[in-house]
C-alpha cells in the first residue's frame, strides 16, 4: 500500500478510537470533569500521566536536541525524568491528601489567601498556553508533511478532535483517551528504533545497542565522535555548556516537572494516597522507556544522516542522488542545500550554512535545488532542522511504509495527548479558580461545568489561533513555562506541605519575588537582546528558575519568620495532610 | 488523643528519613555522577559507553525508577507500622 494511504488508515484509525473512548466516558458531573471521579486505577492513571507528560517535545524534538548537541542533551533527559522523584516523594501524596481539584485550590486554602491562588493562577494559565500552542503547531507540522494538507486545516483537524473529547468528556474522558495514546505513541516511537537498532548494531534493545560494537571495530559512541571530528564538529560525548550552566539547568527542569500543574493534577484522580505514589512509580516507568531510547535514536539517526548526506567516504554525494525523503524534507522548508563549493555535491558539516534559518527565494538552482537567499561564508552546505530527526529517521533508514505511517500517527498521539491535559487545566483555573472560588461562590454544580466547557471551547480556539499564526517566541518561552514552575509553583507546594510555620506574607512575598526574577532575567535575555557574557554566574536563562526558585525558599522563609504564624486550623490542615488514612475521594469543600 | 499525636510525629519523622535517604542518592546519582563529576567517571568504559555519559543519558534514569518503586514500598511497610494506611 503506498504511505499516503497508510497514514491516512493510522492517523484515521487512531481518530476513530480516541472519539469511541470520548463518548464512553462521557463527564456528569464537576467532579467528572476535574479529577475523573477519583476512581482512576493507578496504573491507567501511570500511563495517562505518561502520555500528558510526553508531549510534542519529547516525541519530536527530544531525540533531535540530543543528536545536535550529544552530551549537554543530558539536561533534558535527566531533568525531565528526574522530577518524577521529586514529585513522587514530596508532592504526590500529600496533595492528594489534602483532596481538592486545582493547583490554585492548594495554595489559595493552605495560605489561606486570595491573593495567593490569584497568584497561582495566572501562573498555572501562562504555564499552560505556552506549552499548548507547541502542541498544536507539533500537529500542523506532521498533517502537512504527511497528508499534504494546508498546515492550517491540519491545525483545525486536531482542534476539532480535542474540542470533541476534552469538551464532552473532561478529565474521564481524557484520561482514558491519553491511555489509548500512550500506547500508540510508545508503540510509534519504539518500532522505529528497534528497526534502527538492529540495523545499525543488531542489538534488539536500543538502549544496549547504542553501546554496541560496529562493523568498522568501534563503538557506536566512538565512531560518532570521530565523525563529528572530522567534520568540524565537537566530540558527540564531550559537552560544551559549562558544568554549572547544566547544573542549573538540570534542577530547573527537574524542579519546573514537579511544578506543572497539568501534570501534579493527575494525581488528584486516583482513589487513595498509596495510589498517588504507586502512579509516580508507574509514570515514570513508562516515561522511561521512551527516555532511555531517545539517546540511542539520536546517536544512530545522527551516524545514519551523515553517512547518507556525506556518503560512506565523507566526501559529499550529488544532489541528484538524494534519497526522496532528503527533497521532501526540503520542499517542506526543514533541509535546505546550497553549493557553495560549486562541486554540484552536498557536503554537511560544522558551522552555520544560512544565517539563521534558511530563506527560500524563487524556482531552483544549478542542480535541481531549492533557491536560497541567505548562506553564510561558512563551509557548511547543509541546514537539517532538528524537528525532523524522529520523523525522517525511518525515512533516512529505509524502513517500511507502515513504520513511517505508525510516527505520523504517534506524534500526533503525542501532542493531542499534552493539549488535552492542558486544555483542562486552563479550563478548570478559570471556572472553578476564577469563577466559583473568587468571582461568585453561589454558582451551582451544573453552572460551574459549564463554564468549564466554555472556558475550554475559548482555550482551544486561543491554542488552535497560536498553531496557526504560531508566535516567534514559542521556543524561548518553554524556558519561562518551566522557569515560572519551578521558581513559583513549586516552592510554594513544598513549604506548605514542609513547613507548619509558613503564613501567607511569606508564601506571598517568595512567590513574587522569585516570579519577578524569573521572568525579568528572561526576558532581559531572550527579547531585549541581553548577550550570554552578561549571564550571571554564567548561568542561562533556561536554568535561571533555579535561581529564583531558591530566592523563592529564601525570601519566604525570612519574611515568615518576621510576620505571625497562620491560624491554627490550617496548622492542623497541614498535620492532616501528612497523615494517608482518610483521604476520601477529591471534593468541593 | 496525646499518643495519637505523637505516634503521627514519629511517622512524620521516620518518613523524612526515607525521603532524605533516597534524594541524597538521587543527588549524588544525577548531579554527582551525570553532571558534577562526569569527566573523570567518562575516563572509564563500561559496555562501550563511557561511564559519565552512560549515567547522563542512561543509568540516572535506571536510578531515579528504582527509587520511586524503593519508596512506593518503604511507605507501604511504614503506613502499615503505624496503622495510618486506607
Amino acid at each position: 500500500m503506498s504511505l499516503d494511504l497508510l497514514t491516512y488508515l493510522f492517523i484515521g484509525g487512531s481518530f476513530a478510537l480516541y472519539i469511541g473512548i470520548a463518548i464512553w466516558a462521557r463527564a456528569g458531573s464537576t467532579k467528572e470533569f476535574y479529577v475523573a471521579g477519583g476512581g482512576v486505577p493507578p496504573i491507567a492513571n501511570g500511563m495517562a500521566t505518561a502520555a500528558d507528560w510526553m508531549s510534542a517535545a519529547s516525541f519530536i524534538s527530544l531525540a533531535g536536541i540530543v543528536s545536535f548537541i550529544g552530551r549537554d542533551g543530558t539536561a533534558y533527559l535527566m531533568g525531565w525524568t528526574g522530577g518524577y522523584v521529586l514529585l513522587a516523594m514530596l508532592l504526590a501524596p500529600y496533595l492528594r491528601k489534602f483532596g481538592k481539584f486545582t493547583v490554585p485550590d492548594f495554595v489559595g486554602d493552605r495560605y489561606y489567601s486570595n491573593t495567593a491562588r490569584t497568584i497561582a493562577v495566572i501562573c498555572t494559565i501562562v504555564i499552560s498556553f505556552t506549552y499548548v500552542a507547541g502542541q498544536m503547531r507539533g500537529v500542523g507540522i506532521v498533517f502537512s508533511r504527511y497528508l499534504h494538507v494546508d498546515i492550517n486545516t491540519g491545525v483545525i483537524i486536531g482542534m476539532a478532535i480535542v474540542f470533541f473529547y476534552a469538551v464532552l468528556g473532561g478529565m474521564k474522558g481524557i484520561t482514558y483517551t491519553q491511555v489509548a495514546q500512550y500506547c500508540v505513541l510508545i508503540l510509534a516511537f519504539m518500532v522505529p528504533a528497534i528497526f534502527l537498532s538492529m540495523q545499525v548494531t543488531g542489538h534488539f534493545l536500543p538502549q544496549t545497542g547504542l553501546g554496541a560494537t560496529l562493523e568498522n571495530g568501534k563503538s557506536v559512541l566512538t565512531t560518532l565522535n570521530e565523525l563529528s571530528v572530522e567534520l568540524g564538529f565537537a566530540e558527540y560525548t564531550a559537552g560544551k555548556k559549562t558544568t554549572i550552566d547544566i547544573f542549573f539547568l538540570t534542577a530547573a527542569l527537574m524542579c519546573g516537572t514537579a511544578g506543572l500543574p497539568h501534570v501534579i493534577v493527575r494525581f488528584f484522580t486516583v482513589p487513595r494516597v498509596k495510589d498517588a505514589r504507586l502512579s509516580a512509580g508507574w509514570a515514570l516507568i513508562f516515561i522511561a522507556i521512551l527516555y532511555t531510547t531517545v539517546p540511542a535514536v539520536a546517536g544512530f539517526g545522527r551516524v545514519n544522516l551523515i553517512q547518507t548526506i556525506n556518503g560512506q567516504d565523507n566526501a559529499g554525494v550529488e544532489y541528484a542522488e538524494m534519497p526522496s525523503w532528503f527533497k521532501n524534507w526540503e520542499n517542506a522548508g526543514l533541509i535546505a542545500w546550497t553549493d557553495k563549493n560549486g562541486d554540484g555535491k552536498v557536503h554537511y558539516s560544522a558551522g552555520d550554512a544560512f544565517a539563521g534559518k534558511p530563506a527560500f527565494g524563487e524556482g531552483r538552482g544549478a542542480s535541481g535545488e531549492r533557491v536560497t537567499t541567505n548562506p553564510t561564508e561558512g563551509v557548511n552546505e547543509v541546514y537539517v532542522d532538528r524537528d525532523i530527526m524522529v520523523l525522517a529517521n525511518p525515512e533516512i533508514a529505509q524502513l517500511p511504509n507502515w513504520v513511517i505511517a505508525l510516527v505520523a500517527a504517534g506524534a500526533v498521539a503525542a501532542a493531542l495527548s499534552t493539549a488535552a491535559g492542558l486544555l483542562l487545566v486552563i479550563s478548570t483555573a478559570i471556572s472553578h479558580d476564577l469563577m466559583k472560588k473568587t468571582i461568585n461562590p453561589n454558582i451551582t454544580d451544573k453552572q460551574e461545568l459549564m463554564y468549564a466547557r466554555l472556558a475550554a471551547v475559548v482555550a482551544i480556539l486561543i491554542a488552535g489561533y497560536f498553531g496557526i499564526n504560531p508566535p516567534g517566541f514559542v521556543a524561548q518561552v518553554v524556558a519561562l513555562a518551566f522557569g515560572l514552575a519551578a521558581s513559583s509553583v513549586f516552592p510554594a507546594i513544598i513549604m506548605g506541605i514542609f513547613s507548619t510555620r509558613m503564613n501567607t506574607q511569606g508564601a506571598v512575598a517568595g512567590m513574587m519575588v522569585g516570579l519577578v526574577s524569573t521572568m525579568t532575567y528572561i526576558i532581559y535575555f531572550k527579547f531585549m537582546g541581553g548577550s550570554a557574557d552578561q549571564w550571571i554566574l554564567g548561568i542561562s536563562p533556561e536554568g535561571f528558575g533555579t535561581v529564583g526558585m531558591i530566592l523563592n525558599f529564601v525570601v519566604a522563609y525570612v519574611v515568615s519568620s518576621m510576620t505571625p504564624p497562620p491560624p491554627a486550623e490550617i496548622q492542623h490542615i497541614v498535620e492532616d495532610i501528612r497523615i494517608p488514612r482518610g483521604a476520601g475521594t477529591a471534593h468541593a469543600h | 488523643m496525646s499518643s495519637n499525636i505523637s505516634n503521627a510525629q514519629a511517622y512524620w519523622k521516620e518518613n523524612l528519613r526515607i525521603i532524605m535517604t533516597y534524594l541524597v542518592i538521587w543527588f549524588v546519582v544525577s548531579y554527582g555522577c551525570g553532571i558534577l563529576f562526569v569527566d573523570a567517571l567518562d575516563k572509564i568504559q563500561f559496555f562501550g559507553f563511557p561511564l559519565g555519559f552512560w549515567f547522563a543519558q542512561q543509568g540516572s534514569i535506571y536510578v531515579f525508577l528504582g527509587l520511586i518503586w524503593a519508596y512506593v514500598f518503604s511507605m507501604n511497610k511504614l503506613d502499615e507500622k503505624y496503622d495510618v494506611h486506607e
